[in-house]
């Protein structure tokens, strides 16, 4: 193998699995660090910078990082880092002194938002502060999009959307709420500079079995629904509930029908239990509060007496999987079997709807319905128009809007001053040693063998009665920072330099993990094979040196360093050092287009 | 040193010996030794060695005297016996053990200031008395507790760090070991675990005085140019003589070599050693042809490794004394008071 150049861009953002998986790359362990240091603000505002809504985030988010943590895979579980997220935001201090200042004298550029979801407050948050003029349209009265009309209140607080959603309109935005735009034409007409639709996926899809009409009274689609309920549009329903999918929003409908009145509800999926789309924590959820799910049982028809619902009838059917792993569903030949029930929530999918942008204006759409887009930059056909979050590819979560949000703001900022999108700025990254002593580090590079801990619910009999009570009650500051220990810190990282080193093995007589290999040089397959300790992970690099002094090389393998240290400390060269990588992605701004710092490493 | 233990957790898929044990379970505290001190690899040949061979870590008595390498017996095996002893005397704390309880594998470590000055008499003692142990000495050359004097193995003409020049006569362990009739010597090097493990797994095997003298470069003292001692010194002038392979018995031999170039030992217990000749010259059951050989090359200047002597069929001090085969502390009153019966037969004897 040729020796690894480890300042490449990615090869160390690579190493910190939970900022790689990170949509909007969130440097994890720098926060985590200020957690544990006690310090909430400075952890929020790492968070603040680079996801916007950490407190809505550390409650919602679909936590990419979590399955990506090393903890992972040398222990069991990851650490639980959503959920430090929301400690942050819990215990900082009034931060909204240390939010961008919004100039006075504005740049002239005029920038319309359609929608006020993440993936347009992102834009606004990132151009506002360079003096852009922005427009924000949403045809909800209040800002936040399906943070605040699909997401309960149950998982997260009025006031902790508010306050973040606030903290971006505040920057001096035109909201013009309650009115949706109805023609994208229209839009173009009014002379904007650019146009970002962040308008997510609004459409519910439905279920056309036989019965949907006659009952259509008591079947409600999901998305819907649950918007009313958030804006107390709706406050009942039927005693017995099912509710038909196996995502997020499936487990929001059951668990916000729980809480409305309803004492006996169901999930019912086509698929297995394992193959839902819903994150295993809210199934988890929804299970503890008494909500039975039930798989591979597809819907045929609704069973109605004299135009009211009385019931769901299903048919049992088993997985085969065919020669190419395609999965077909069978009927088992099983009776069918009628589940009776007052109300039907759907909750089978979400899908795009731009009915409001004319076909002829010169933005191209793909055969799904979905603008055709430069994944990177998210410029459509029409140059001054971008699009972002839901809107963009079709249903995600709030963290890739976020990022999309980030990225359509250098996007715009580079469009607007005549710069090619398509030229991404690198992200900023600063590499300091964290030596302090022979055995000293300005990180804790002790290993924490804690498990990880269970975040404090509320009683559920409290919990059940009002839909505004919040289930999680979130972690106190003692467990905050039992559970930031467990942090390997990732993103301090081994640096070896091979001229240094004098073959002592006191690197590899001391690796908890074996992860260091001096060995002749070979193909990275055979490399693989006969290191140390075998590193099979291929999704994970292995760092080579430049050959040695024996004509050896040192082969260190990624995958399950603890990132403890403990290389540094028994070298009697320093021929490896600890060395924090702070990698910060770059925003809209000068440094998008001259590539200058933005920020200084804390 | 590390103020830091080690962390429990290790590789996820690391493999477990016949006992069902990792090789981490074979570890000891973390060292306090000076970083990439040449004995913590050593100990890390030590823990791999007792891994590879599923030897139960309460059978092994650990026994050392007194310097830096009389103090690594605390970072390996953790959970077996240990005895640290006076400065030089571990050989005859290591004899005494022997004879009381001969069930116990006997592993003393020492270095080269307290087998070579200090318990110069003592090694050269348990050496010909053939005590069943394994005798490892840890040898840099200098006194690395007391800043790095030369001590008796240094290299008339070695320079030590501050530029001072050894003029006196080095000893040669080795030399000592096989003259005064170890049957199992060898020399390895702190820096080559793939001959050093090998060479422990013989020794422990061996059922006999086996002696092995690892050179183990001091960091701190004795890692300089002008030191013959170093890693880089070492290295350059590395000759070995032969390589030591384990072959399991229950796994197959599939390696071919040349006719003529390996020899195979099956040891006591079914496990064959396989000794691959690299020097077709030399003889590893030769006792004289080895000193002879072992001169010359001293002479031109090399420094010779591998397994130098080795007798198959070796007698130890257990037979010469025609001990009982029970561990004292498990014999009864029936063995210890034999009567006045018995002291009347040997009363009678004398008669």
């Amino acid at each position: 193998m040729k020796p690894t150049d480890i300042a490449a861009p990615g090869y160390f953002h690579k190493v910190v699995d939970c900022q790689w998986a990170c949509p909007a790359h969130t440097p994890v362990p720098e926060y985590i660090r200020l957690i544990a240091a006690g310090r909430y603000s400075d952890a929020y505002m790492v968070n603040w910078e680079s996801n916007v809504f950490p407190g809505i985030l550390g409650r919602t988010c679909d936590r990419p990082c979590e399955p990506a943590c090393r903890r992972g895979r040398v222990e069991k579980d990851p650490v639980a880092i959503c959920r430090l997220k929301r400690v942050a935001a819990d215990y900082k201090d009034d931060i909204r002194s240390r939010l961008p200042k919004i100039p006075a004298h504005k740049n002239g550029r005029h920038i319309a938002l359609v929608g006020a979801g993440p993936a347009s407050l992102t834009v606004a948050c990132d151009l506002a502060p360079l003096g852009y003029e922005i427009a924000i349209y949403d045809g909800d009265r209040r800002a936040g999009g399906m943070m605040r009309s699909q997401i309960p209140k149950f998982r997260l607080p009025e006031e902790v959307l508010d306050e973040e959603v606030g903290y971006i309109l505040d920057m001096g935005l035109e909201c013009r709420f309650g009115a949706p735009v109805e023609s994208m034409k229209a839009l173009l007409a009014q002379g904007y500079d650019a146009i970002f639709v962040g308008c997510g996926a609004p459409r519910g899809r439905d279920l056309d079995i036989p019965g949907r009409r006659e009952s259509a009274a008591n079947i409600h689609i999901g998305i819907d629904w649950l918007a009313s309920v958030s804006f107390g549009h709706v406050n009942s329903i039927g005693r017995r509930v099912v509710v038909l999918g196996g995502g997020n929003t499936a487990m929001d409908c059951c668990r916000s029908s729980r809480r409305l009145g309803a004492d006996e509800v169901s999930v019912v999926v086509r698929s297995g239990f394992e193959e839902m789309k819903a994150s295993p924590w809210e199934k988890e959820d929804a299970m503890n509060e008494g909500i039975p799910i039930l798989n591979y049982m597809v819907p045929k028809a609704f069973a109605h007496d004299a135009g009211r619902l009385t019931g769901v009838v299903f048919e049992k059917v088993r997985a085969e999987y065919d020669a190419k792993g395609k999965r077909r569903l069978l009927p088992t030949g099983e009776p069918e079997i009628l589940m009776a029930c007052d109300d039907v929530l759907v909750a089978v999918g979400q899908e795009n709807a731009f009915p409001w942008i004319e076909r002829d204006c010169g933005i191209e759409f793909d055969q799904w319905g979905l603008p055709r887009l430069d994944p990177a930059t998210l410029q459509s056909s029409l140059p001054q128009v971008f699009f972002g979050g839901d809107a963009a590819f079709g249903p995600r979560n709030i963290i890739t809007a976020v990022a999309h949000g980030h990225d359509a703001a250098v996007s715009i900022d580079r469009y607007l001053h005549r710069e090619d999108p398509r030229e991404r700025p690198l992200p900023k990254v600063v590499q300091v040693s964290q030596k302090m002593g022979i055995h000293e580090w300005s990180y804790d590079n002790e290993v924490s063998m804690d498990r990880r801990y269970r975040v404090p619910t509320q009683d559920r009999r409290v919990a059940l009665k009002d839909i505004r009570v919040e289930v999680e009650i979130g972690f106190d500051r003692e467990l905050a920072l039992a559970e930031a220990e467990r942090c390997l810190n990732c993103d301090v990282q081994t640096v070896f330099t091979g001229k240094l080193c004098i073959e002592c093995d006191a690197c590899v007589d001391i690796c908890p993990m074996d992860c260091i290999t001096f060995t002749h040089n070979g193909e990275e397959e055979d490399l693989r094979a006969r290191l140390r300790a075998p590193a099979p992970n291929r999704a994970q690099d292995l760092c080579v040196s430049d050959l040695l002094k024996t004509g050896r090389v040192m082969v260190k393998d990624e995958d399950v360093c603890l990132h403890c240290g403990l290389c540094a400390e028994r070298c009697p060269t320093g021929a490896w050092d600890m060395q924090k990588v702070l990698i910060d992605m770059t925003h809209a701004g000068p440094g998008c287009r001259s590539r200058e710092p933005r920020r200084r490493a804390a | 040193m590390t103020y830091l233990a080690k962390p429990q957790l290790h590789y996820p898929a690391l493999p477990v010996n016949r006992l069902g044990y990792t090789r981490r379970d074979y570890e000891g505290s973390v060292s306090t030794l000076c970083a990439g001190c040449g004995h913590d690899s050593i100990s890390a040949a030590i823990v791999q060695a007792c891994f590879e061979l599923d030897i139960e870590p309460h059978k092994v008595a650990k026994l050392s005297g007194i310097g830096c390498s009389s103090k690594t017996p605390t970072y390996f095996l953790g959970n077996s016996h240990g005895f640290n002893s006076v400065h030089g005397r571990m050989p005859s704390v290591a004899t005494g053990a022997a004879l009381a309880n001969r069930e116990l594998i006997y592993l003393g470590v020492s270095g080269d200031g307290d087998s070579a000055s200090i318990g110069l008499g003592q090694f050269a003692h348990c050496m010909r008395r053939a005590v069943n142990m394994v005798y490892i000495v840890e040898n840099n050359g200098v006194y690395g507790l007391t800043k790095g004097q030369f001590s008796a193995t240094a290299d008339k003409g070695s320079k030590s760090k501050r530029g001072a020049v050894n003029a006196d006569a080095p000893i040669d362990m080795v030399m000592l070991a096989l003259q005064l009739g170890a049957t199992f010597v060898a020399r390895g090097f702190s820096g080559d675990k793939t001959q050093l493990v090998p060479l422990v797994k013989g020794a422990l095997l061996h059922r006999g005085a086996a002696f092995i003298d690892v050179i183990s470069p001091c960091v701190a003292f004795n890692n300089h140019p002008g030191s013959t001692k170093s890693y880089d010194y070492v290295r350059e002038h590395n000759e070995a003589v032969n390589r030591l392979d384990f072959v399991s018995p229950r796994k197959e031999i599939t390696a071919e070599y040349a006719p003529g170039t390996v020899e195979e030992v099956v040891q006591h217990d079914g496990v064959a050693i396989r000794l691959r000749k690299l020097h077709s010259d030399f003889d590893a059951h030769n006792r004289i042809a080895a000193m002879n050989y072992l001169q010359e090359r001293a002479a031109a200047g090399e420094i010779v490794t591998g397994l130098l002597f080795e007798e198959p069929h070796p007698e130890d001090l257990h037979a010469r004394l025609n001990t009982v085969e029970v561990p004292l502390n498990r014999l009864g009153d029936g063995e210890l008071v034999p009567g006045p019966e018995a002291l009347e037969r040997v009363n009678d004897a004398y008669r």
